[in-house]
């Protein structure tokens, strides 16, 4: 069974990552031109992109609300994602994902704002390498942000597991695939509440909280990174004069 | 302590900042004197931005001046809008945000037969309309009854986001005013992002590029000379003499 050796004697995994090192991670906000918020990201080999249409009148109309919005989101894994094709559309994983993702997301937007809407999610998976809930729902939350819908917090996210017997940062998939447990999980960095959390395998008491710090200090991390990509689409438009800040001001309150 | 940062920050608030700080949600904005404004929310009694935009303070309150989202109405908004239904007693009216706002014969300046609102309104056609009310789960009303508000006929429309028609409008109507003077164009700017233009071709050509040179460089510096000095150069060498 365990003919696999994930981590030698240096303890360097089979991608010469140490145990608590993340993958190399790329954020983009804003690729796309016609949904009101979109992000991209590159996180390992995972390629994800999100988009995010809304506040938007729901439909179908029974959906609708009158207390708040609803949060919508559809994963989506790409024909041609993974190594042996996988068949289109949804099916059993996607629609469990997605609806995890929804409600993580469902917690930090301010739904009450737009009642009777609806926000519209759309994550693709271009290409997954294991970790791809983590990167979508990373992916997800700067694109509402980019979208201007207002939130509490972004929500980083990431994967923590064990693998030849040690508890390992963002697996890859040949970690993923043969290794012992596998604990995505979602925070709010700021308060440290937790959004999403699943496991696959099996931990004892201490390597689970082990692995819980680990996941903490990575999606601080990753929270930087999401606000950097934020930051970097608007950052061409930085210098305005005191003066022009009151124009724009009392002009607002017209 | 607490009165000493109290009084730094008074200060940064009178001294020109050039500088304006992009605020991501989550990102704290203050702990304590402020009071939260639009756009941030309040957790253990510090105030947090909710939205992506940027920070301003303003009289003991902390905004955060959105950079996009949609355009949610307020009563009292002037707005251009499509009428996409007709029914036998009210229009619906597309006012570019999540939510349909219907406008009832009664709001209109006509006297319009129960069954014809068809003749004075159709589908596809452009008004300019005001919010008249906005409820707790908003729903919409929009009025035509008030001096100014029409049908727009002709013309042309182009969207651009909400939160920069304070600039496109300018202090006092300043910039409008000078985009009005150089085209020669009539121009309504709706509260919800639509911009009604009508004139000459060339000269709407190059109205619709000052206004998204406004829209782009929102925050950007001496944005009013910069658009002056492409509109002087446009309408000078342009096919325009009657301006001179």
């Amino acid at each position: 069974m365990e003919a696999m050796r994930l981590i030698d004697e240096n303890g360097l995994r089979v991608d010469g990552r140490k145990v608590d090192e993340l993958r190399p991670i790329r954020i983009e906000a804003g690729v796309l031109k016609r949904a009101d918020g979109s992000a991209y990201v590159e996180w390992g080999k995972n390629k994800v992109i999100a988009a995010v249409y809304g506040p938007r009148e729901c439909h179908p109309r029974h959906l609708q609300d009158p207390s708040k919005a609803l949060v919508q989101c559809r994963y989506n894994m790409i024909a041609f994602s993974v190594m042996e094709r996988k068949r289109p559309g949804p099916d059993r994983r996607s629609v469990e994902i997605s609806k995890i993702i929804a409600e993580a997301l469902e917690y930090v937007i301010f739904t009450e704002y737009f009642p009777r809407t609806s926000i519209d999610v759309y994550i693709e998976i271009l290409q997954a390498n294991a970790g791809t809930r983590c990167a979508g729902l990373t992916a997800a939350s700067v694109a509402l942000a980019d979208a201007g819908v207002p939130m509490k917090d972004l929500v980083p996210a990431v994967a923590v597991g064990k693998v030849d017997n040690q508890v390992v940062l963002d697996l890859s998939k040949e970690e993923d695939n043969h290794g012992q447990a596998d604990l995505p999980m979602a925070i709010i960095p700021r308060t440290g509440e937790v959004l999403l959390m699943q496991m696959d395998g099996h931990m004892t008491v201490e390597e689970f909280n082990k692995a819980i710090d680990l996941g903490y200090k990575a999606c601080e991390k990753i929270y930087q990174l999401q606000k950097d990509a934020l930051r970097r689409r608007y950052a061409v438009e930085e210098i305005e004069t005191f003066e022009e800040a009151q124009h724009t001001q009392s002009a607002m309150e017209e | 302590m607490k009165e000493g940062e109290r009084d730094f920050n008074r200060e940064k608030e009178n001294v020109a900042k050039p500088v304006r700080e992009i605020v991501v949600p989550g990102d704290l904005l203050d702990s304590g004197k402020l009071k939260p404004g639009d756009g941030t929310y309040v957790s253990n009694g510090k105030i947090y931005a909710s939205q992506l935009g940027i920070k301003s303070i303003k009289s003991n309150f902390v905004n955060v001046i959105p950079l996009g989202g949609p355009y949610i109405p307020s009563p009292g908004d002037t707005v251009i809008g499509k009428i996409v239904d007709i029914g036998p007693s009210n229009w619906l009216v597309d006012i570019n945000s999540p939510y349909p706002a219907p406008l009832h014969v009664t709001e209109v300046p006509w006297k319009v037969e129960f069954g014809d609102t068809a003749r004075y309104l159709n589908v596809g056609d452009t008004i300019l309309a005001k919010v008249l009310l906005v409820d707790e789960t908003k729903r919409v009303q929009v009025t035509m009854k008030e001096q100014g508000l029409r049908k727009l006929q002709g013309g042309q429309i182009i969207d651009i986001s909400h939160s920069k028609v304070p600039r496109v409008i300018g202090k006092g109507g300043s910039m409008i005013q000078m985009i009005k003077s150089y085209t020669n164009c009539r121009i309504f700017v709706g509260q919800n992002g639509r911009i009604w233009l009508d004139g000459d071709i060339e000269n709407i050509v190059y109205a619709i590029r000052a206004i998204k040179m406004i829209e782009e460089g929102a925050q950007t510096l001496r944005l009013t000379e910069r658009v002056k000095e492409y509109l002087e150069s446009m309408t000078r060498s342009g096919l325009n003499g009657k301006q001179q």
